[in-house]
C-alpha cells in the first residue's frame, strides 16, 4: 500500500530516528509512506479563534499536494494524507474539519490560493499511522512479529493531540485503547496508570521549563507506580519533552528513577525484527538500549 | 336533474383567471342534464343556502363544488349537504384555485381549458360517489397497563376500582419497579416497601386484574382506542394453577441449589440462588428459575431442587406462552432504567470497586443497621451529583430530578446510622423543589453533611487501599480539592427504559428530544400522547419522583375513564373494503397490510376490520382481480377520473398526470398556489390517500388514456401515518417501469418523489424538468398505448 | 476586601468580543468546575479556568493582566469533559490574541540560548511563537 505522508517540521530535524524508525516499520509489513512534494509547515498549533482562516492556509495547502499526487499517479485514489506526529494530525485535522465543515470557509481559502492549479476540494481525510496499523488489523500485526517483546511493561502515553477535542480523536477521549491494543499486538505488557492522556507540558518547552519539569515528573511518576519500565508516544513533542526534560531531571535529582521513552515505531521495529540501527536507539536521551537488553531483545 | 355543479368565483380569484361561462358551456354541451350555477361565494351561507335549494327542490344527489382547495372548505359543503339531508360523501371538490386559477394567472386561456379537465374528473367521480357510512365504533372496558412499577400499580388500581378491566403487564417476576429496590423515601422518610406493599398486594386481588409477571410485550397493533397486543409469558419453571398455589414457599429448593447470583433486588450486594423468589415482598410470591444461570439448563448436570421439592412442582419442560389482549386503550408506564455510569468513564464505575451507583447505595444502606452489613462505608463517602444528567458529553442535557433530593436522603440515612461517618456531596446546582424537599435538605446540613459545590473533573484510584481520589474545583472557594473517598457514590441519571422500545415502536409513540415518551401537549395534555387511546404514566413521560409519578398515574387513569365514557367514536369511513362477489379467497392480500387490518372471514372471503384499517391504500394492489377496494377512492373512481382528465387533451398537448397524497403533496400544491408560483400548465392533478393506492393498472390506464407521463408524490418514510405506503409504491412503480421498458417506452416517464410540506421548490423544479424531458420525446403511438391498457377486464 | 464592581455596558461590550472571537457562548457556562479541576497547569495559574468564565462573563477586562491564559496549552481537557460542551481553550486563545493584536509579544526569541534552540523540536517553537507572538 502506497500512501502520501507529510512528515512535518520536527521528524526532519530533531527527531529523525523516529521518522526511520517508522519508516522502515512499515516497510516490513508492506506500507509504503510517499513523502508528499512541495510540503509546507502544517500550520501548527491548531487556531482556535473564529475569525483568522488565514491561518487555515498552510494545512489546506498541503492538502492540494495530496489531490496532485493523485493525478500525477504517484499514489493511486489514496485521499488520506498520513502523519506520524500528534501535532500535526492535530492540526491539520483541525482544519480540515473546519474547510469539510464550512463550504463560505473552504471557498474564501480557495479564492485567496488562486495561484494554485486546483482548488482544495474537501476530500483529503488526515490520518495518524496508528489508526492505519489499527485499521490494518491489529491481530495481522501481531502474525508479523518476529520478536515478540516478552515480559516488557509498556505504558501508553497518548498526550493531547491524539484523543482532543473528540472531533478529531482517534480514539475515545477518556478511555482510549488503540495504544494498548498496539502494544498488546507486539506481545508486550500494557500498564494501568492514570497520567497516560496527560499534557506533557506542549510548548512551553520552550520558555516554561519549570512547569514541563513538573508534570513529566508527575507522569514518570505515576508510570513508575504502576510498574512500567517502558513508555510510548506517538508524538515528537511528547517524546522530547518526557525523554530530554526527564534526563535533565535526571541531572538535577540524581535519585530520580529514570524510564525509557520510546517512539511507538522504534519498539514496533524490534518487534518486526529490524536492527537497532535502523531505529536510531542511540538518539534516546534516556538509555533506551539498557532494558531492551536486559530482556534479550537487542544485543 | 341529479347532479349539480357550482362554480365559484371566489370573488374574482377564480373568475379574473378563468372564464366560468366558457366552462359552463363544455359541461352543458358534454351533458345538459347538470345543473350548473356559478356564484361569487360558494362558502357563505348565500351559496351553501343554493346548494341546500336546489338539493331539496330539485333532488340533486350528486354535487360538485368548483372552488379552493378541499383542505379549506371541503368539511363546510359536506355539512351543507347533511343539512340538506344528502349523505356528505356524495360531495366532489374540483379545485379551481390553488391548482389553477392563482397557478395560471398570465395565461387565462389556457387556465380555462384546465380548469375544464378539472371539472370533467370531479364529475366524472362524483357520478360514482356514494353514500358512506360514518360507522362508529363502540368502545369497551379494557385497559392495558404496560409497566409494574408504582405509576402502572396506581393507574391499575384506579382503573380497577371503577369497574374497567385491566391488563397488566410486567417484565420482571415481581411488579413494584424500581420503587421496590429502595430503602426509605425522600423527605418523609418512610420505607419504601412499606408504603409500596400493600398496593402490589391489592393488584394481586382485584377481581378487574389481571395480573402478567415475568411477561413481555411482544408486539401491539391498533392506532385509535382499538389495540390488539401480543404477551409473551415467560415461564417461571413452577407448575401452577389457577386457584391454589402449589408450592408451598418451604425453601427447599434454594437452600440446595449450587448457583450463586448477584440477586437484582438487592442490586448485587447480596447473591441469590438460581431458583428464588426476588425479594421479601415479591408480588407474586412465587419462586422461579432463572435458566439462563441454572446447571440444568446449562449442561443438564443438576436437578437438586427437583430431587428436594416435596411438592414436585419444579417443571424443567414447561415453555413460553403467548397471550393475545385486545383493549381500548393503552397506558404506557415502562418507567426509567439508570444512565449507565460506564458510559461516564472519568468516573471509574465498574473499574474502581469503590465507586456505586446510588441504586446500589440504596440496598448498601438498607442493610448498614446489620450487625454484619454485606458492604461496610468507610469512613469518608462523597456523593457525586448529575452523573450522565446535564451532562452534553453524555448526551444529555436534562436534569433528573430526583437525584438531588436522594443523595440528601441516603447522605442523611447513613448519617443517622453511622454518624461517625464524614460524608460530601459534591454539586452543580441543588435542586430541592418538592414539598418539604427544602426544609428536608437543611436538615441534612444541620446534621454535619458538607455540601461542596463543584463537579468532579475525573477520579482516580489509590491501587492499594482502593480509596478513590476525586478531583473538584470548590467553586465557591476556588480551591482545588484532591482527596480520598472509602466510597464514592454516583448520582445517576434517569434514562427511559430500554424496555420501552418495543412499545415505542409497535404504537409509533414519538419521544422528545431527551428520549422520554412525549405528550400529546406539554401544558394541557400532559398524560395524552398523539396516539388517541394511549396515555402515559410516571417516568416514562419523564424523570419524575414519586408523589408526582402517583399523581400522574392517577391523572392517567382519569384520562381513560373520561376517553371511554364516549362509549363510541365516529370511523373515517374512507377505509378498504372487499367486494364479497369478487373475492375468491386467495388470501393473496392477508400479508400486505401492516396494521393487520385485514383477516378472512367465516365465508372463506377476505374482509377487512375496519376498527384497524388506516386507509392508506397499500392492499389495493395485491388483490389480482380487483376485489379489493378503497371506499371514495375506489377502482372505477379512479379510472373515471384518469379517463375525464385526459378526455380533451389535444393532439399536440403533452401531459402529466400527477397523483397527489393528501396529506402532503396536496397541500404542498395547494401552497405553491397561495403563494402564486408558476409551473408548466400541462399537469393533472389527482388526489389520493397515498402513492401506493396507484396500482401498475391504474398507471397503466393513465398512459394508455394518453398522459405522456405520470408523477407520484408522498411523503418521505419517516414523516408519513403510512410508513410502508413507499415501498409499495416501488414496487407498483417497477412492474410498470418493465412495461414500459418493454414497449421500448422511455422509463422516466414515471417518477415518484417524496416531499416534505415546505418543498414547494423541489416540487416545481421536478415537475418542470418533467415537462421539459417529454417535450423532446416522440409521443407514445396509439399502437403502445393499446398495449399498456391493463389486460384484464375492468370490474364493475 | 471585597470589590465592589458595577455592570456597565463596556462588560457586556468586553463579552461580545470574546464571545464572538472565541465563537464560544460564555453565558452558557454553569461554574461546575469542571474544567478548573481537570487542567493540568491550574496549580500555576493565578486565576482557575473557570473563574476567567465567570470573569468574561462579568465583562472584567482585568482577566487580560492573568497569567492564565498563557499557561493554557490548548491540551482540550477540559473541552471534552465540559457539561455544557463548551470549549475553554477557544477562550484562552480569544484572549491572547486580544492582547497579541495589540502588537505585544509575550515571548522575545533572543531570550533562548543557542544551545537550547538547536536542541528543541522544531514543533515546539513553532507552536509557541505562534501562541506568544502577534
Ligand atoms: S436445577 Fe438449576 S435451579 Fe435447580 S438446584 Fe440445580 S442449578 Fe439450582
Ligand atoms: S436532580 Fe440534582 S443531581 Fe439530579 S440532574 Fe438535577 S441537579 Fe443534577
Ligand atoms: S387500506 Fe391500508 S390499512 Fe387499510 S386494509 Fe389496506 S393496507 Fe391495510
Ligand atoms: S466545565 Fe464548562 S460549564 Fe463548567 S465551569 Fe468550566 S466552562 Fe463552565
Ligand atoms: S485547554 Fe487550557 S484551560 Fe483547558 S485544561 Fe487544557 S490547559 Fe487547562
Amino acid at each position: 500500500m502506497k500512501i502520501p505522508y507529510f512528515p512535518g517540521c520536527t521528524l526532519k530535524t530533531t527527531a529523525q530516528n523516529f521518522e526511520m524508525s517508522a519508516i522502515e516499520s512499515a516497510k516490513k509489513i508492506g506500507i509504503e509512506f510517499i513523502e508528499l512534494p512541495r510540503w509546507n509547515c502544517c500550520g501548527v498549533v491548531a487556531s482556535l479563534t473564529s475569525d483568522d482562516l488565514m491561518r487555515h492556509l498552510a494545512p489546506v495547502r498541503n492538502f492540494l499536494r495530496v489531490q496532485e499526487m493523485n493525478k500525477q499517479g504517484l499514489v493511486e485514489n489514496e485521499n488520506r494524507l498520513l502523519t506520524l506526529c500528534s501535532m500535526c494530525y492535530n492540526t491539520l485535522s483541525l482544519s480540515n474539519l473546519r474547510m469539510k465543515n464550512d463550504a463560505d470557509d473552504l471557498q474564501k481559502i480557495n479564492d485567496f490560493m488562486h495561484k494554485e492549479e486546483e482548488n482544495y476540494d474537501g476530500n483529503i481525510e488526515v490520518v495518524h499511522f496508528l489508526s492505519i496499523l489499527e485499521e490494518m488489523g491489529f491481530d495481522k500485526l501481531a502474525q508479523k512479529i518476529t520478536k515478540p517483546l516478552k515480559d516488557l511493561k509498556v505504558a501508553s502515553y497518548y498526550g493531547c493531540m491524539l484523543l482532543r477535542p473528540k472531533e478529531v480523536g482517534i480514539d475515545d477521549a477518556e478511555a482510549p485503547t488503540i495504544l494498548e491494543n498496539f502494544v498488546k499486538s507486539l506481545k508486550a505488557e500494557t500498564v494501568d496508570w492514570d497520567a497516560g492522556s496527560r499534557c506533557c507540558g506542549s510548548y512551553h518547552t520552550v520558555n516554561n521549563v519549570e512547569i514541563v519539569y513538573t508534570l513529566v515528573k508527575g507522569i514518570i511518576l505515576d508510570a513508575r507506580k504502576n510498574g512500567a519500565e517502558a513508555i510510548i508516544t506517538s508524538c515528537p513533542l511528547c517524546a522530547f519533552n518526557l525523554d530530554v526534560r526527564q534526563s535533565e531531571i535526571k541531572k538535577d535529582n540524581p535519585d530520580f528513577q529514570t524510564i525509557p521513552i520510546f517512539y511507538f515505531t522504534q519498539l514496533m521495529g524490534i518487534a518486526l525484527g529490524l536492527n537497532k540501527e535502523a531505529l536510531g536507539l542511540e538518539f534516546n536521551k534516556i538509555d533506551a538500549e539498557d532494558i531492551l537488553k536486559k530482556k534479550k531483545l537487542i544485543k | 336533474m341529479k347532479t349539480g355543479i357550482y362554480l365559484c368565483q371566489c370573488g374574482g380569484n377564480i373568475s379574473n383567471t378563468v372564464d366560468l361561462n366558457s366552462v359552463t358551456e363544455h359541461i352543458k354541451k358534454n351533458d345538459e342534464n347538470i345543473l350548473v350555477k356559478i356564484n361569487s361565494h360558494m362558502c357563505s351561507g348565500a351559496g351553501q343556502k343554493l346548494i341546500i335549494d336546489d338539493i331539496k327542490k330539485n333532488g340533486l344527489e350528486k354535487v360538485v363544488v368548483a372552488s379552493c382547495s378541499p383542505h379549506f372548505h371541503e368539511k363546510t359543503f359536506r355539512s351543507t349537504l347533511k343539512k340538506a339531508g344528502l349523505n356528505p360523501y356524495v360531495l366532489e371538490i374540483a379545485n379551481l384555485r390553488e391548482h389553477c386559477s392563482w397557478i395560471h394567472k398570465d395565461i387565462p386561456e389556457i387556465a380555462t381549458e384546465k380548469a375544464k379537465d378539472i371539472v370533467d374528473a370531479a364529475l366524472a367521480k362524483a357520478e360514482l360517489n356514494y353514500p358512506l357510512e360514518e360507522k362508529k365504533m363502540q368502545l369497551g372496558n379494557e385497559i392495558l397497563v404496560i409497566g409494574g412499577g408504582i405509576a402502572g400499580i396506581q393507574t391499575s388500581l384506579d382503573l380497577a376500582d371503577s369497574g374497567k378491566k385491566v391488563t397488566l403487564v410486567e417484565k420482571l417476576p415481581t411488579i413494584g419497579g424500581n420503587m421496590a429496590i429502595l430503602t426509605k423515601t425522600f423527605p418523609t422518610e418512610d420505607c419504601a416497601a412499606c408504603i409500596l406493599s400493600p398496593k402490589m398486594a391489592a393488584i394481586l386481588d382485584h377481581p378487574n386484574i389481571t395480573l402478567y409477571t415475568n411477561s413481555e410485550i411482544e408486539d401491539i397493533v391498533g392506532h385509535r382506542l382499538h389495540f390488539e397486543a401480543r404477551v409473551k409469558k415467560h415461564p417461571r419453571y413452577i407448575k401452577d394453577t389457577v386457584n391454589m398455589d402449589l408450592c408451598l414457599s418451604c425453601n427447599k429448593c434454594t437452600e440446595v441449589c449450587p448457583v450463586t447470583q448477584p440477586n437484582y433486588w438487592e442490586q448485587g450486594i447480596i447473591n441469590r440462588e438460581a431458583i428464588y423468589i426476588p425479594a421479601p415482598h415479591a408480588i407474586p410470591f412465587k419462586y422461579l428459575i432463572d435458566a439462563e444461570n441454572c446447571l440444568h439448563f446449562r449442561d443438564n448436570s443438576c436437578k437438586k431442587c427437583a430431587e428436594v421439592c416435596p411438592q414436585n412442582v419444579i417443571d424443567f419442560e414447561q415453555k413460553e406462552e403467548i397471550i393475545n389482549v385486545a383493549v381500548d386503550s393503552v397506558v404506557v408506564a415502562t418507567g426509567y432504567d439508570i444512565f449507565d455510569a460506564r458510559e461516564k468513564s472519568v468516573f471509574g464505575y465498574g473499574k474502581y470497586e469503590n465507586v456505586v451507583t446510588a441504586m446500589e447505595m440504596e440496598r448498601i444502606v438498607d442493610h448498614i443497621v446489620e450487625a454484619e452489613p454485606p458492604r461496610k462505608v468507610g469512613k469518608r463517602v462523597a456523593f457525586v451529583q448529575c452523573v450522565g444528567s446535564r451532562d452534553e458529553q453524555v448526551g444529555n442535557e436534562y436534569c433528573s430530578r430526583v437525584c438531588c433530593m436522594y443523595s440528601v436522603k441516603l447522605a442523611s440515612l447513613l448519617k443517622q446510622a453511622k454518624p461517625e461517618t464524614d460524608i460530601y456531596i459534591f454539586y452543580t446546582d441543588l435542586r430541592a423543589f418538592g414539598k418539604g424537599y427544602e426544609e428536608y435538605y437543611k436538615r441534612s446540613q444541620k446534621m454535619g453533611i458538607k455540601f461542596i459545590r463543584g463537579k468532579p473533573s475525573h477520579f482516580t484510584e489509590d491501587k492499594e487501599t482502593k480509596q478513590v481520589i476525586i478531583t473538584v474545583e470548590d467553586t465557591l472557594s476556588r480551591n482545588i480539592i484532591e482527596t480520598e473517598f472509602d466510597l464514592v457514590v454516583l448520582a445517576n441519571g434517569l434514562v427511559l427504559s430500554k424496555s420501552s422500545d418495543i412499545v415505542a415502536d409497535s404504537l409509533k409513540l414519538a419521544k422528545s428530544d431527551d428520549g422520554f415518551f412525549k405528550e400529546a401537549h406539554p401544558k394541557y395534555k400532559p398524560v395524552d400522547t398523539l396516539v388517541e387511546g394511549v396515555f402515559l404514566a410516571g417516568t416514562a413521560q419523564g424523570p419524575k419522583d414519586i408523589p408526582d409519578t402517583v399523581a400522574q398515574a392517577s391523572a392517567a387513569a382519569a384520562r381513560v375513564i373520561a376517553t371511554l365514557a364516549q362509549k363510541e367514536v365516529p370511523l373515517d369511513p374512507i377505509l378498504a373494503f372487499v367486494h364479497q362477489e369478487i373475492c375468491d379467497g386467495c388470501e393473496k392480500c392477508l400479508e400486505m397490510c401492516p396494521p393487520k387490518a385485514i383477516s378472512m372471514n367465516a365465508d372463506g372471503k377476505a374482509a377487512v376490520n375496519e376498527a384497524l384499517c388506516l386507509g392508506c391504500g397499500s392492499c389495493i394492489e395485491s388483490c389480482p382481480i380487483e376485489a379489493l377496494d378503497l371506499n371514495y377512492y375506489t377502482n372505477k373512481q379512479l379510472y373515471a377520473e384518469i379517463e375525464a382528465v385526459l378526455k380533451f387533451k389535444k393532439e399536440n398537448e403533452k401531459r402529466i398526470l400527477v397523483f397527489a397524497d393528501d396529506n402532503t403533496t396536496y397541500r404542498l400544491i395547494d401552497a405553491c398556489g397561495v403563494r402564486k408560483m408558476k409551473y408548466t400548465d400541462c399537469i393533472r392533478v389527482l388526489r389520493i390517500p397515498s402513492g401506493s393506492r396507484v396500482t401498475p393498472n391504474l398507471l397503466q390506464f393513465a398512459f394508455a388514456k394518453g398522459a405522456d407521463a405520470v408523477f407520484i408524490g408522498d411523503s418521505p418514510e419517516k414523516s408519513s401515518r403510512f410508513e410502508w405506503a413507499n415501498n409499495v409504491t416501488n414496487k407498483n412503480l417497477e412492474v410498470v417501469k418493465k412495461k414500459l421498458k418493454e414497449l421500448n417506452i422511455e422509463s422516466e416517464r414515471l417518477v415518484f418523489s417524496q416531499f416534505t410540506a415546505a418543498d414547494m421548490m423541489k416540487f416545481i423544479t421536478e415537475i418542470d424538468q418533467l415537462a421539459d424531458k417529454i417535450d423532446k420525446m416522440d409521443p407514445i403511438t396509439d399502437e403502445l398505448k393499446k398495449q399498456l391498457l391493463p389486460n384484464k377486464e375492468i370490474k364493475e | 476586601m471585597a470589590q465592589i464592581i458595577k455592570l456597565k455596558d463596556k462588560n457586556t461590550d468586553f463579552l461580545e468580543k470574546i464571545t464572538e472571537l472565541s465563537g464560544e457562548q460564555i453565558t452558557l457556562c454553569e461554574q461546575c468546575g469542571t474544567c478548573s479541576a481537570g487542567c493540568p497547569f491550574v496549580s500555576e495559574m493565578d486565576i482557575n479556568p473557570s473563574q476567567i468564565m465567570r470573569l468574561v462573563m462579568l465583562g472584567q477586562e482585568s482577566v487580560m493582566d492573568s497569567k492564565t491564559m498563557w499557561l493554557c496549552a490548548s491540551c482540550f481537557t477540559c473541552t471534552v469533559r465540559c457539561p455544557r460542551k463548551l470549549d475553554l481553550s477557544k477562550v484562552s486563545e480569544a484572549l491572547r490574541q486580544v492582547k497579541l493584536r495589540g502588537a505585544i509579544d509575550e515571548i522575545d526569541i533572543k531570550e533562548i540560548s543557542d544551545e537550547e534552540a538547536l536542541k528543541l523540536p522544531t514543533i515546539a517553537v513553532v507552536g509557541s511563537f505562534r501562541k506568544f507572538t502577534g
